[in-house]
């Protein structure tokens, strides 16, 4: 069993030059930051390293950090310009019994973020679900479709954006609310 | 001269009974052997991370009701020991006592549902009826106690909507009594039948290093053999006190890991449901309920994940706080959602039928997998 922080040294000796932080001031759970372009390395470093052995992916959402400007637009709704989104990894080892939080945050304008998916076959569902809400694009996903909205749901309209707007119509039809 | 042969893709559901809900699977066919299933999800979809994220902490709880609406107890427990665990709360003795009751007597309800319907599902009518008829009780003892029968929003964050009906305890364990011998007579009726023997043994096989890279989890996974039960393996609650033991599939009939081991080890897990039933009703303390209930629910900056025994397996909580009333992120992992995206792995090169048998041994649940 070992801490975040053991893992932290282990990520960072692992591959020089690659930049992680460790961000343990929050009250509940530090995090790893990961850059988002070497992530499929570093999980595989992480599963297959006797160290860590983490084999499960307990989950794996993605996030938008509204942490960019708001521009308030005429009808008084808002959109985002510049920031994050971001992806977030819960690996867990069964064999070592220790758990520890990645994230990996993309720039808005161009959210893209490595696939994990032939790592842990998990990740599959939960990246379409990301791609799908966040718009985050997970770069050598061998299908990254929509999984929860409709396959025809309007390009570039991702719900869980911050500065979604509803669409007045779907398919001809009104969207009341 | 060979006949020339094509593939035959077939449409089951989205409207279909053995999908259990709106599913649809897209099944690519060569003659009667599937070579290929392609689940379609979202005909459900209610964008439930999107409400949360509108609504104060306290009122996400009636959602997470409505997501496995088989389990509504365990997901509210989920959450709420998330935002416990977010803001720092401990709750009285006789609240954690109260939700570990709760909990267990639903995991017996969803199970229930489960077997029975999974018996519908490959011809056997009577133990569904049977099983709904004893489940009545389990719902009865929730009405008395919160006055809903299916979605309860009973658990609040640091307490709980209402405290034990009188009756409860002699009510559970009178109910406890009444089912021991109707799980023989379900074993002797469905489990050793002989022909749901030949339709569930050897069918779908798990093996559990799959099993384990899929993320599966719950009775699923402990019917590949793992014996993984976040109830003792990340221990939450205080399900530390108890005694019982993690029922694993053994491939008595079959394979380790086929369906018939999913099933049965649903079984067992009844049994131990009870016996922490048991101790529990034994143990439950006096005390005020909601003592511990905070005036305003206002998590401090932070994240946390919080992950339960859910009866279908683990359910995961994601929760981002900006230290405002309401979550800035609430992400769901639920069991359902990953089990099912194993199926193409389980049924390939079985008969269309058996497609019909590994989908029910997932039990899988579509207000889940949708949210």
């Amino acid at each position: 069993m070992k801490k975040a922080e053991e893992i932290f040294e282990l990520i960072k000796s692992g591959f020089p030059g690659v930049t992680v932080e460790l961000s343990a001031d929050m009250p509940t759970e530090p995090i790893i930051s990961v850059d988002p372009l070497k992530v499929h390395e570093i999980c595989k470093f992480l599963r297959d390293n006797e160290d860590c052995k983490f084999d499960s992916l307990m989950n794996l959402s993605g996030v938008d950090d509204a942490n960019g400007e708001k521009i308030k637009e005429e009808d008084d709704s808002e959109i985002i310009k510049g920031g994050t989104l971001s992806v977030y990894y819960h690996l867990h080892s069964m064999s070592l019994n220790h758990k520890i939080t990645l994230r990996a945050s993309a720039p808005r304008e161009n959210p893209e973020v490595e696939s994990v998916d032939n790592v842990w076959k998990a990740a599959d569902w939960h990246e379409r679900e990301a791609y799908d809400m966040c718009g985050i694009k997970f770069l050598n996903h061998y299908d990254l479709r929509r999984i929860l909205m409709p396959y025809d749901w309007e390009d570039g309209s991702y719900p869980l954006r911050k500065d979604y707007k509803n669409p007045e119509f779907y398919n001809g039809m009104k969207v009341p609310y | 001269m060979a006949l020339r042969t094509e593939e035959l893709i077939l449409n089951v559901g989205p409207q279909h009974p053995s999908t259990h809900g709106v599913l649809r699977l897209e099944v690519e066919l060569e003659g009667e052997l599937v070579v290929k299933v392609k689940p379609h999800i979202g005909y459900l979809h209610r964008c439930f991370e999107k409400h949360a994220e509108a609504m104060t902490y306290p009122q996400v709880i009636p959602y997470t009701d409505r997501m496995d609406y088989l389990a509504s107890m365990y997901n509210n427990f989920g959450y709420v020991i998330a935002v416990e665990k977010l803001m720092g709360i401990e709750v009285p003795e006789r609240v954690e006592y109260i939700r570990v009751i709760m909990g267990e007597l639903q995991r017996i309800a969803s199970h229930m549902v489960a077997l029975g319907t999974y018996g519908l599902d490959l011809g056997a009518f009577t133990p569904f009826l049977y099983l709904f008829r004893d489940r009545e009780k389990i719902l009865t003892m929730f009405e008395m106690t919160c006055g809903a029968r299916l979605l309860y929003n009973y658990m609040w964050v640091g307490g709980l909507s209402h405290d034990l009906h009188p009756d409860f305890v002699r009510l559970a364990r009178e109910f406890i009594q009444y089912f021991r011998p109707n799980i023989v007579e379900l074993n002797n009726l469905l489990t050793y039948n002989k022909i749901f023997i030949e339709r569930t043994a050897h069918i779908g096989i798990l093996p559990a290093d799959t099993a384990i890279n899929y993320g599966i989890t719950g009775p699923m996974l402990r019917a590949s053999g793992v014996n993984w039960d976040l109830r003792k393996n990340d221990t939450y609650s205080i399900y530390n006190r108890f005694d019982f033991d993690i029922p694993v599939g053994q491939g008595h009939m079959g394979t380790v890991g086929d369906c018939w081991d999913r099933y049965y080890v649903r079984v067992l897990e009844m049994e131990q449901s009870m016996r922490i039933l048991e101790q529990a009703l034994d143990q439950l303390p006096e005390g005020d309920i909601n003592s511990a209930l905070p005036k305003r629910i206002k998590p401090p900056v932070g994240t946390v994940y919080q992950r339960v025994e859910n009866p279908k397996g683990e359910l995961g909580y994601f929760i981002i706080s900006d230290g405002s009333l309401n979550p800035f992120r609430v992400k769901v992992r639920g069991p359902s959602f990953v089990n099912l995206s194993v199926i193409n792995e389980l049924s390939r090169g079985h008969l269309i039928a058996d497609l019909i048998a590994i989908l029910g041994s997932i039990d899988i649940v579509l207000g889940e997998i949708d949210r």
